[in-house]
């Protein structure tokens, strides 16, 4: 255990050094941010009816979205792994007694933290003064602010159990951006990054409850504005155990398959 | 049993084959034709511990290949290689704690971060007792001459510094069994010397087994007592590099200085040339002797002075090569 986080603790470091990277990650999260909080703005005053979340609720949905954005997203994928596996560096990850999915997973999850730490703050000091309704508002009470911490660390787990599949695919296909663009265009949709989920239809809602991608970071954001009990958070957290287990176990599984027909590339 | 048993290994490699231009490559785009690349064929050979093995052959003969495969990276199609009574990809954690590898055209430092930083990875990761780890790593620093450029992010390095620094890396862990995969590949002469000085005295302190590809020769030759020499996949030479230098080195150079005129005629006489101080000759060893040649010479004229060289191990290698065509 001590080798993966050490593992992780070194992607930390390095990624912590593209510092104008965050700034200008900073900089579009805002844009981002303001896009989205005006539109959704402009159609709550031209009076909808019936709207599963109030405003303020969906604007600080939509900041922590931004905020975190870097931990939770579907999109980031380490290009570090995919010269790897391209360039045959890969004899190296396989000449070290270690696992090399958990090397892996760790090396992602080690990458997402750094983002995200050097965006979070900017992003969170500022939206919070901001005046209504584009400011970030408080947490329903401090038991759903717990819980949304909770299911955020969950939530992560989840995604770099999925994002972690992107260099093992890579393995056989060399190249990643065919799985990366399918997995983009199906989660994009469905975790809530685009439109919150209790905004979907019902059968999309239905659909969506069966796959992994909205207990990424719909329901941690969920959680912190109240828009989901804390009975239904239990439940919730307990469905992201469940994928992280299945998606580690099948994860390793393909792992295991596509190292046994490995081509080192480069002689 | 010996420490290193390879027996009758072959890789086959499946690769896309497409003609040039566009018809050709939209009717690939349907139907991939595949052709099998074999890259080692029926390998065999087993080393003793503590050897320094060179593993020779052109490029694309199945050096690296061979290296993956018994580095545990690569899985043989057929036929077995044991090391210390362990298969490579079976026992594949336990085994590589006790080899090292170098991949001399890949990097497995941390691009961004000092070299040491990387050092602290491996320590965890190949959970390496702290006070070992310590002086391990003092005793590297020490003969790779590291102590300036470990604390330096490892892409401000020289290709020369970071070979070192890899070198170190490789062994942090005293494997029993180092790996060299053409680790001197674009250094300059200093480096060169330090690394195989470096490799010389760790075999000979700590008796490591080492096999070592290159194609630099004069690696070989300062490093390697005996020698594989492969060409398409299959061994063609296995032996003494002594052995092999004579059996090929047959022409010799011997240049002479005199004032005098000579004239000479003898069978194994190649050619002869007239120098501003005196002549060159080219001889066939096997026909004739230098010292018989002194002889015949000394006879005849006065000699103010002799030099005798022989053919380098470069043409030797060329001439190998082209006996096997290969």
């Amino acid at each position: 255990m001590k080798a993966y986080i050490s593992y992780f603790k070194l992607k930390f470091i390095s990624s912590l050094q593209y510092r104008s990277a965050a700034w200008a990650g900073v900089a579009t999260q805002f844009f981002f941010g303001f896009v989205y909080i005006m539109v959704y703005v402009a159609f709550y005053e031209s009076g909808g009816k019936n709207l599963p979340m109030n405003l303020s609720q969906v604007v600080t949905y939509l900041w922590l979205n931004q905020a975190l954005l870097a931990l939770v997203n579907q999109f980031t994928r380490d290009p570090e792994l995919f010269k790897l596996i391209r360039e045959g560096g890969i004899s190296y990850e396989l000449a070290r007694p270690k696992n090399i999915y958990f090397m892996w997973y760790f090396k992602v999850i080690g990458q997402r933290l750094a983002n995200v730490t050097l965006r979070v703050v900017p992003l969170l000091v500022v939206t919070i003064i901001l005046p209504f309704p584009f400011h970030l508002g408080a947490p329903e009470s401090i038991y759903h602010f717990l819980f949304f911490l909770l299911s955020l660390g969950l939530g992560a787990l989840l995604v770099t159990a999925l994002t972690v599949f992107y260099p093992i695919v890579a393995l056989r296909t060399l190249n990643e951006k065919g799985i990366v663009n399918i997995m983009i265009t199906i989660a994009d949709i469905l975790s809530g990054i685009v439109v919150p989920i209790p905004f979907f239809p019902k059968p999309l809602q239905v659909i969506s409850s069966f796959l992994p991608f909205q207990y990424i970071s719909d329901l941690p954001f969920r959680l912190y504005v109240g828009n989901v009990s804390l009975t239904d958070g239990v439940f919730g957290m307990c469905i992201q155990i469940i994928w992280i287990i299945i998606l580690i176990i099948l994860g390793n599984c393909l792992m295991k398959k596509n190292i046994k027909r490995v081509v080192v590339q480069g002689g | 049993m010996s420490f290193i048993e390879v027996k009758q290994i072959s890789k086959t490699f499946r690769v896309a084959k497409k003609k040039s231009g566009l018809k050709e490559s939209i009717k690939s785009f349907f139907k991939r034709e595949m052709i099998e690349v074999k890259a080692v064929e029926d390998i065999s050979f087993s080393i003793e511990k503590g050897e320094i093995v060179g593993y020779i052959g052109p490029n694309g003969a199945g050096k690296s290949t061979t290296i993956k495969i018994l580095s545990g990276i690569l899985l043989p199609d057929s036929g077995e290689c044991k090391v210390d009574s362990m298969t490579p990809r079976k026992n594949r954690v336990k085994y590589v704690k006790k080899i090292g590898v170098v991949f001399g055209q890949r990097s497995q430092l941390w691009w961004d971060i000092p070299a040491e930083d990387t050092f602290d990875l491996l320590k965890d990761m190949y959970e390496i007792p702290e006070e070992e780890y310590i002086a391990t790593k003092k005793d590297l620093i020490e003969k790779l001459n590291l102590q300036d450029i470990i604390n330096i992010p490892v892409r401000q390095l020289s290709l020369g510094q970071r070979m070192r620094c890899e070198i170190a890396a490789s062994l942090l862990h005293n494997p029993e069994l180092l790996f060299l995969d053409e680790p001197t590949i674009g250094l300059d002469a200093v480096s060169k010397q330090v690394v195989r000085d470096f490799i010389k005295k760790l075999n000979k302190e700590k008796k490591t087994t080492v096999i070592l590809t290159s194609h630099d020769m004069a690696d070989i030759t300062s490093l390697a007592k005996r020698v594989i020499l492969i060409g398409k996949g299959h061994v063609l030479y296995d032996g003494s590099l002594k052995k092999l230098q004579n059996q090929y080195e047959t022409e010799k150079y011997v240049s002479i200085k005199t004032n005098d005129k000579l004239d000479i005629r003898k069978k194994g006489i190649k050619q002869k040339t007239k120098t501003k101080e005196g002549y060159d000759f080219i001889i066939d060893s096997k026909e004739i002797s230098i010292s018989e040649l002194l002889n015949i010479i000394s006879k005849k004229i006065k000699i103010d002075d002799i030099e005798i060289d022989h053919e380098d191990i470069d043409s030797i290698i060329v001439k190998l090569y082209e006996d096997y065509k290969i």
